[in-house]
């Protein structure tokens, strides 16, 4: 093998004996050629056999390749494609022996390796590969790249430690050193193999920051008590969490590995580790989209919705809201779990959103398909709109995660247009409201209405009416229309709520007033 | 549910010749209710009413004392200062800006609240039956 040099050796047979599988003990070397982790698990075996035996006639007739460094971490997407580092045949020259020594064919069954449990084995296969892909098609997923991300069982990082520390072991005999951040991580080797074989079934490139991730969970039950001497040794790291079923996990493994010190580890956990019984197994294979946005704006024509569904007690007291009416068909068509619906401010159950409409987001979780053209936007937007007369929308298009927070901060800062109709018990003539009209940035304060006191604290709300026109209906009725600061509660500014907003309609024309209707703009 | 507390129709205050001269919320040495104080949306702070937990006193020209009490269990929110400075918003206007308190019972006893106070057909048969049989 030409990445493998003279000093190499003693490892190499150390990890082979204690049951570590090559491409492991490649790690363990500092390999870092992409390409050699990628070839056929019995050939690496066989030139790692080879490489040992050649040990007995080193000095003239072997001939080595250009040594291969300790590598850095590699990007994802570079590939390391070094032709002169690869020779078909094992990189190894072959030597002819003295002794007509068979190449030790150990027993046919491959056995478990004690650092990896089989990641890099068994779950490098065109077998899993198929598995995998074979769950990504039938999800159905529409995506252009992928992410392949794989949980790991925390023993494993155990094991990786006492596999280092033994290799650090041998290697001080020879007063040679192994920095832990030198050695080749399992992940990344992981996904040297397995990425360009996933890219080839699925025919889509992996990209890591591609949306729609394909995810693997592993497990290893034999060795799972394996964590266990880390609580007694480093207390501090493993926290009870509430909703997760094991405290041991791998961040809090990996955290309690960096502080234990390396006799307390050897006091604890074999070294080298145990050989397993039982390759790891693949618990869930999920896919997952990245989540899309939808935004627009909505009118709202019925006073008889609620723009959130209103349920108490898990009766529902109101058929119907604005946030369903408008996801049902996104969600049919983005086809994704579930929606987060959020708008610029919101309007009572019994208010109509006229003019432009109120600009709203809808977050599509896990959608299925993710692309839709202008014309395919139209579209839905017009389904909308046809199911129902109670409320409409316009401007419907995707939008990126940030556009939610902008349409958020419009809502403070936005002025309001409403239109009320007000019924006075004592009679009004038409000049008795005129004077409304010539009211500029009247400051009113209003404390929290007594209608939503019970859920919101209570404050006291200083807001600015900008400008006022009346138009009178009759001797107890006239319609207002007012522009207000945002966050100013119209209602309660006609109805003055107890005398808790001052001034008021009431106080101002020195009657009792309410509200009959109210619409905004 | 909120409550707010209102002066009864039939409350002596509001009868007629009657006229407010002042409103305590100095209820005892130790307690005014105008130091309530409640933060957060559970109203965390409040000063916690029984039903015969006396929310002010209330005199009238005549020399008469009335206390006005809770009725209710709950949270008191707030006392209506305008009454302090407007004591005869109570007699003109006693179910709208002269109320006495704002409370808020608790979410598990709102039903037992409502259940224990008469709805307003009740309350007039009470007066009926009182004018009944003071006749």
């Amino acid at each position: 093998m030409s990445s493998l040099t003279e000093k190499d050796r003693p490892v190499v047979q150390l990890l082979m004996n204690t049951g570590t599988c090559p491409r492991c003990i490649l790690r363990f070397c500092c390999v870092g050629s992409q390409a050699l982790y990628r070839r056929p698990y019995t050939d690496l075996m066989k030139d790692l056999k080879e490489f040992l035996k050649n040990n007995e006639e080193k000095e003239d007739t072997v001939c080595f390749d250009v040594v291969d460094l300790p590598c850095k971490r590699i990007r994802l997407e570079h590939t390391e494609e070094r032709p002169d580092d690869l020779n078909h045949n094992g990189a190894l020259q072959q030597i002819p022996l003295a002794n007509d020594e068979n190449i030790a064919v150990e027993n046919s069954a491959v056995k478990i390796c004690n650092v990896c449990l089989g990641i890099l084995q068994e779950f490098c296969e065109a077998d899993f590969v198929k598995k995998v892909c074979q769950k990504v098609n039938s999800a159905d997923y529409q995506f252009t790249s992928f992410v392949f991300s794989v949980s790991l069982p925390p023993q494993l990082s155990v094991r990786e430690r006492a596999a280092w520390l033994l290799v650090k072991q041998e290697m001080g005999k020879v007063g040679l050193s192994l920095a832990k951040d030198d050695i080749v991580q399992l992940k990344e080797a992981y996904k040297w193999i397995i990425h360009p074989q996933l890219s080839e079934e699925l025919g889509v490139p992996a990209d890591g920051k591609s949306l729609f991730e394909v995810s693997v969970v592993f497990a290893h039950p034999e060795t799972e008590e394996e964590c266990r001497f880390l609580a007694t040794a480093c207390p501090d790291c493993f926290k009870p969490a509430k909703n997760k079923q094991s405290v041991f996990t791998r961040m809090a493994v990996i955290k309690a590995l960096e502080k234990i010190k390396e006799e307390d580890f050897l006091k604890h956990f074999p070294c080298p580790p145990s050989s397993p019984k039982n390759l790891c197994v693949a618990l869930e294979i999920q896919c997952n989209n990245g989540a899309i946005f939808v935004a627009g704006r909505y009118n709202k024509y019925s006073r008889n919705l609620p723009q959130t569904p209103w349920i108490i007690d898990g009766e529902r007291k109101l058929e119907s809201s604005v946030e369903e009416l408008i996801s049902e068909h996104l969600m049919a068509e983005f086809k994704a779990n579930s929606f987060n619906f959020s708008s610029s401010g919101r309007e009572d159950v019994d208010v109509r959103t006229l003019g432009n409409g109120r600009p709203f987001a809808i977050e599509l979780v896990n959608p299925r398909r993710i692309h839709f053209t202008a014309e395919e936007m139209k579209g839905l937007q017009q389904t909308i709109n046809n199911s129902s007369d109670k409320i409409q929308v316009r401007d419907l298009q995707l939008v990126t995660r940030s556009a939610i927070g902008r349409m958020k901060e419009g809502e403070e800062e936005k002025t309001k247009t409403y239109s009320a109709l007000i019924w006075t018990d004592k009679a009004i003539q038409k000049e008795d409201i005129t004077f409304l009209d010539d009211i500029k940035e009247l400051k009113v304060d209003q404390k929290t209405p007594l209608r939503v006191l019970h859920r919101r604290p209570l404050a006291v709300r200083c807001r600015i009416i900008h400008t006022m026109k009346s138009e009178y209906i009759d001797e107890h009725h006239f319609r207002l229309h007012l522009k207000t600061q945002a966050g100013t509660y119209i209602k309660e500014f006609v109805h003055g709520d107890f005398g808790r907003t001052k001034p008021n309609i009431g106080s101002l024309l020195n009657r009792t007033t309410d509200i009959l209707e109210l619409d905004v703009e | 549910r909120i409550c707010v507390i209102t002066l009864a129709e039939a409350h002596p205050l509001l009868q007629n010749g009657k006229t407010i001269t002042s409103i305590n919320y100095q209820i005892s040495a130790n307690c005014s209710r105008l130091q309530n104080k409640v933060s957060g949306k559970s109203k965390r702070g409040a000063q916690f009413l029984t039903e015969l937990a006396p929310l002010c006193r209330i005199s009238s020209s005549d020399g008469e004392e009335y206390t006005i009490y809770s009725c209710i269990r709950g949270r008191l929110i707030e006392v209506n200062e305008n009454i302090l400075s407007n004591p005869a918003l109570v007699q003109e206007k006693p179910s709208t800006e002269g109320y006495i308190a704002v409370v808020l019972p608790k979410f598990e006893e709102s039903k037992s609240v409502t259940q224990g106070l008469l709805t307003q057909k009740e309350y007039e048969e009470v007066l009926l039956k009182r004018l009944n049989s003071s006749s």
